[in-house]
This record gives C-alpha cells, structure tokens and sequence, in this order.
C-alpha cells in the first residue's frame, strides 16, 4: 500500500466539500482515462468580482485522487479566478504533505480540473496540452511520454544525458533499462537519428576540444558562473531548492545548496549537471563543490 | 476488533504446525545436507522426506520429479528458457493474455530477444477458445505455459486437455499452479503436465520456497548452474528449513483439501451472495461455474478499487484490488481489460480470497461492512446521483481524457 501523509488520509476518510454544487457557473470535467481516474469540479463564481464563493467536487478515483479533489475546493474558495490559476499541482501536494511518486497525477488532474473549470466559466475552450505516460522514473516521479519528448526534442543518445535534461534514472537507477528501451524506440522511429546528428545537435562536442582564444578576465568568467547558475535554479526551485555562488578558486567553483537541495541524496548529481554546464560554458575544466568543501582560511 | 485476512491469494499465513518444523532446521540440524557428517546428513533425511510429502500433494509419480527453487518466478524462468534452451530449433511460446506477471513479463522480453509469443485470448468470463489453441500448435511451438487457475478471479484453465493437446503434437506444457496447489486435487501422474510451478506461501509454507515439477524424461537445461544440489538442476545449497517447512504444508493442505472444497467454498459463497444481493450495479469477475473455491471477485461500478480497499482497511479487512492505483501501474489489471470488463467497473474490482482460517463470524461482519463503503464512495462519484447511477454515465460525465 502506498504511503500517504495523514493529510492524504483525512482528505479522504472526511472529504470536503464533495458533491454535486446546484448553483455551480463554472465546471470542469478532466481525467485521464489509463489511470482510470476522473474528477468533477464544480465552481460558484460571483461575477462581479470573480471571487470563488464556493466549489465542489466529485471523483471517481484512488484515495489520493479523492484527497486531491478535497484540497484542491479548500484552496480555492474565496480566492479570485487569477489568484486560483496560479495555484501549481506541486502546490496541491504541498497542501497534503506530498503524495507519492506515482500519485503526482492526482494533484496534476486537481490543476487541469481548476483550468477547466474556469475556462468554462469564462466561456473559453480548454484543451489538455500534457499527455501523461506511463511512470519510469519514480524517483523523480517523470513519465514515458516527457523521456520520449525530451529525447526527440534534444537529439539525446544515452542514459546519462537524459538524466541530464529530465532527472529521469538520476536516484536508484532501477528505471535505466526502461530509459534504454525509449531511446531504443525513438531511434528506430527515427532512423539517422543519433548516427548523423550529434556534431549538429550538440554544439558541445565541436567546441569544447577548442581552448578559448582569449583567456577569460576573472570578471567575465565570474559573469558566465553566474549565468550558468540561473540557468539552472528554476529546475532547483521546482523541487524546493536553490543554488547560490560561493565563491571561486581557481578552477574551483564553490557554490551553496540551499533548500531542498541541501542534504538532499542527489547532491552529488545536481553539482555533477551543473559541472557538466560549467565546463561547457567557459571551455575549460572545472570543478563545482558544494561550500562546505572550501578550505578555511587560516 | 480483530484484523479479517482476505488476501490469501496474494499469500497466506504459515500455519503454526509448519513453523514448528522449520525451527530445528535453523538451530540443531543446521548442517549442510552436501556433507557426510551427521549434521548433514540429519537434513539429507529431512529433504527426503519434504520432497515426498510434496509428490504426495502434487501426484507425481517418481520423487526426483520435484525440484526446489526460491519461488513461483524462478520455477516459471526455468520452465520456460529451459524449453527454448533445449529445443533450440523452436522458436515460439504459446500462452495466455490472462497468465502472472511471472509469465507475461518474461515472455515480452523474449519477443524483444527474437522469440515468437502467442497471448491467447479469454472471453468475457475469462474461458480461452480451444479452437484457437489447437490452430496454434505447431512444430516449431517450444513449450505451452497456461495458469491452472488465476490468480485475480480463480478461474481454472482446462490444464490437462490442453496438455494432452499439446503432447499429440509433442509439445511441452509447463503450468503455473502456484494459485491452484492445494486448493484443489491435482493428480500429475495421470496428466501430460511436463512442468508445474508451485510457491509455498500461497498454501502457509513461508516466502521464499518454491518447487518445479519436472516429469522424468522431460529434456531440460538449468538456470542456475553451480553444485549438484537437486541432481544439478538448480544450484545453491538447499533452503533447508523452508523446505521441510514447504513439506510439512503440503501434508497439511492434503489433509484439508476436502475441508477447503467444501466449507470454504460454502463461506465464499455466502459472501458473494451477501454482498451481490445487497449491492446494485455489481457483479462477480470470472467463470463462476468454474474457479477455485477461496476466490470471490467483484467489480463495483463507478467507484475505484483503491478507495474501497483503503475503507475496508479502515474496519480491518484486508483484500486486494485489480484497480491501476494499487499496483503502481496506470493501468487497472490485464486480466479484467482481457475479460473486457469497463474500465468503469474494472477499476472497482475487489479480491476476496478466503482460506482455512476464515471463519462464519467474520464472513457475516465482511457482508455487513461492504454495503455502506460502497454507498460512502459512490456518493463521491461523478457516474452516480442520489437515484442510483446517472442515465446513461458515460454521457452524464465525459471528462476531457489526458
């Protein structure tokens, strides 16, 4: 059985607001049909103000789609329309203090519901622009359907870059033979591809053998770091962490993990993906380090 | 209020008597049964008389047919690579859309491998067409593999006539009985049957012991190569104590098989009934008419097998679900998708397997509790309305699929 958080479990052995809403002006309707879970959410908007007087739901679905369903009514009565929209499917599971891997759909299904609710109320056409596939990852709870699109998408050939772009095979590494079979299918769905493509697709290759043909100023070079550095924290922040500058010595680089990312069993793996970056980015070899590695000064 | 086991098909409780077997096995006779010495020889004695305890149960006709293995799995591995190893100038396998993951599973990969696998198909109470059976057996068929009967609905697969089937043709069967050993009579010596996968935790030996049958005569190859353990045919050193205790519960599930055939089959009865009858818009999975005794499973329409499973564990009962959620898969389970059950219905499904130890008092709080969960969830769902289920659901609620 999975292991749901007590929220998970009292959203779903006492669900709010569920039910059919009569006076209901804004109703979505999603599910996903593989999953077999299906959700109903029915809003009360007062025009004047778009404010979200009241909302009700009905699923047909696990508990945690049950629990989602819940959470998601109590987060949005009495927001406004824009205000609910910015509520993520990450927020929903934060609500109910988190939900299993493989259970992320249920809070993703709550945001598509919330979207179609209010695209209906508006008197908008909504239409699904996410196809979920089946689960490889879970550790990083990422499907069948984002490796292949990524893969395409990057002209990816080997394990280690999908980790790379996705997370994907990043944790236990158990999925990696499934990871091998996509990039199998991709490229025998498109043949050439990977045989032909890595000196235009990868512009990494070409370059990195050419030393620069100016030395960088440290100034430039600082500049760069911190670039490859932003570049990178909105995929941190996803997950709850941050990555800052410490400092840099020589060709180390020193940076702090913060949030989520400290301590987090991916550490060495997060600092490695951005290494690869670093190194890529200034055309020479660097080290990036976590801040507690500086030495001390004496 | 004491827990109610209903999940015995997903394994069972060691019985008491088989614990008290084991434990000398870990303490006193410890030795290796390989050795001369009179540690070992003392579980030599103990093997021996395990391995017959099993023929007993399974019909067999010669001790030497029975070969110990780690589980279920491992017996189906071996059968089934054993038969392609052997006769490397056949190149298919032919089995069931319906068979554990054990089977299914192993068999996808070989089709990546090279192999040809024939799924043969099941009606609606989960039956194959003996017609498209015999259309299939062909000379470069390596081996059969069908379950004696399933584990998600019980129903039984006529073994021994696709057996003799297979056999006119020479063609190896092998069966997965891990579900069937015990339940009911097998007697394999007056059977075609080449190869037979057992696992003792499903009849209240422990996890981790398992047998494959293999009729004298049948050509074979090992998986695991090593030392002369089980005349060559599987290497290790012997898991002795789960062994005798495998024995000791195939003593114990002869004993008790007529007892099995007829009261527990009288308390899965009852509890279909109960249940059925109170509850609208349900209905038994599987060929009733045809399935183990323990087995009862029902699909709920219009509610998820997970949320059931969840309440029902709420008031202590344990049974399991073909639902998606359950399984970490997104599908709900191949073989009520096999049966053509709705997805509306194959989601809700529920497992009840009973087993020795159930008793009459538990079966009635079961029938009680079932009723008002099943309302609680449907009062949630977006295919029912107060008066039952909408006109028309699938209409009423057409969601936008991802």
């Amino acid at each position: 059985m999975w292991e749901y958080s007590d929220k998970v479990r009292e959203h779903f052995f006492q669900p709010r607001n569920s039910g059919p809403l009569e006076d209901a002006n804004g109703i979505g309707d999603v599910g996903s049909i593989q999953c077999g879970d299906a959700l109903r959410l029915m809003l009360k908007v007062e025009p004047e103000t778009d404010v979200i007087l009241d909302a009700h739901f009905q699923t047909f679905g696990c508990g945690s789609a049950i629990a989602s369903s819940s959470a998601l009514t109590e987060m949005v009565k009495g927001k406004t329309l824009d205000e609910a929209l910015t509520i993520s499917n990450q927020d929903i599971a934060d609500f109910l203090d988190g939900l299993p891997p493989e259970k992320m759909h249920c809070s993703v299904m709550g945001r598509e519901a919330l979207q179609a609710a209010i695209a209906n109320y508006r008197g908008e056409v909504w239409s699904d622009d996410h196809e979920e596939g089946a689960l490889i990852c879970k550790c990083f709870a990422i499907d069948a359907v984002m490796i292949e699109d990524v893969i395409k998408a990057n002209g990816l050939n080997t394990v280690e870059e999908v980790t790379f772009y996705t997370k994907a095979g990043g944790g236990c590494a158990a999925c990696h033979e499934g990871i091998e079979e996509i990039l199998a299918k991709v490229k025998s769905d498109n043949p050439g591809m990977g045989e032909t493509s890595p000196p235009a697709a990868c512009p990494a290759t070409p370059e990195a053998p050419k030393p620069p043909t100016k030395k960088l100023s440290i100034v430039e070079k600082i500049a760069k770091i911190q670039a490859v550095l932003e570049s990178v924290r909105p995929m941190l922040q996803r997950d709850h962490g941050d990555v800052e500058l410490a400092d840099v010595q020589g060709k180390k680089i020193y940076v702090h993990l913060k949030g989520a990312c400290s301590g987090c069993m991916m550490e060495a793996a997060t600092l490695g993906g951005i290494q690869q970056k670093m190194i890529e980015t200034l055309g020479e070899l660097v080290q990036v380090l976590p801040s507690s590695h500086m030495p001390v000064e004496a | 209020m004491k827990p109610i086991y209903l999940d015995n098909n997903a394994t069972t409780r060691v019985d008491p008597a088989v614990v008290d077997a084991m434990l000398p096995f870990f303490t006193e006779h410890f030795g290796n049964a390989s050795s001369i010495h009179a540690f070992g020889s003392e579980v030599g004695k103990a093997l021996k008389k395990a391995r017959s305890q099993v023929q007993a149960l399974l019909g067999a006709e010669h001790d030497s047919e029975i070969i110990f293995t780690s589980c279920g799995t491992e017996s189906d591995s071996t059968a089934i690579l054993s038969a392609l190893k052997a006769q490397p100038d056949r190149n298919t396998v032919i089995t069931t859309n319906v068979e554990h993951p054990a089977i299914l599973t192993l068999c996808d990969w070989l089709e990546k491998e090279g192999y040809i696998v024939h799924k043969l198909k099941v009606d609606k109470k989960g039956r194959i067409d003996m017609d498209e059976y015999k259309s299939l057996l062909h000379d470069r068929v390596a081996i059969v593999s069908a379950m004696w009967a399933n584990n998600e609905t019980g129903t039984i697969f006529p073994v021994v006539e696709m057996a003799e089937l297979a056999a006119a043709k020479g063609i190896m069967f092998h069966t997965d009985a891990v579900q069937a050993v015990g339940k009911i009579p097998i007697d394999l010596k007056n059977t075609k049957i080449d190869m037979l996968s057992l696992s003792g935790h499903k009849l209240h030996a422990p996890k981790g012991i398992g047998v494959l049958y293999l009729r004298r005569g049948c050509r074979f190859r090992p998986l695991l190569r090593g030392g002369h353990q089980e005349r060559g045919r599987r290497a290790g050193t012997e898991n002795s104590a789960s062994i005798v205790g495998l024995g000791m519960a195939c003593e114990l599930a002869m004993q008790k098989m007529e007892f099995e055939n007829t009261e527990v089959r009288r308390l899965r009865d009852k509890l279909e009934k109960g249940i059925l009858n109170q509850i609208t818009h349900c209905f038994a999975t599987g060929d009733v008419s045809n399935r183990l005794p323990n087995t009862s499973n029902i699909a709920f329409e219009y509610i998820e097998g997970e949320g059931i499973l969840m309440l029902l564990n709420k008031v202590g009962i344990a049974g399991s679900s073909g639902s998606a959620c359950t399984s970490g898969s997104l599908e709900p389970s191949h073989v009520m998708r096999a049966m053509g059950i709705p997805y509306t219905a194959a989601h809700g499904t529920i497992r009840f397997s009973l087993s020795v130890y159930n008793t009459e008092e538990e079966i009635d709080r079961v029938i009680a509790a079932v009723p008002p969960i099943v309302a609680q969830l449907r009062k949630l769902s977006p295919y029912w309305t107060d008066k039952g289920p909408a006109t028309n659901p699938e209409a009423a609620f057409a969601p936008t699929y991802a």
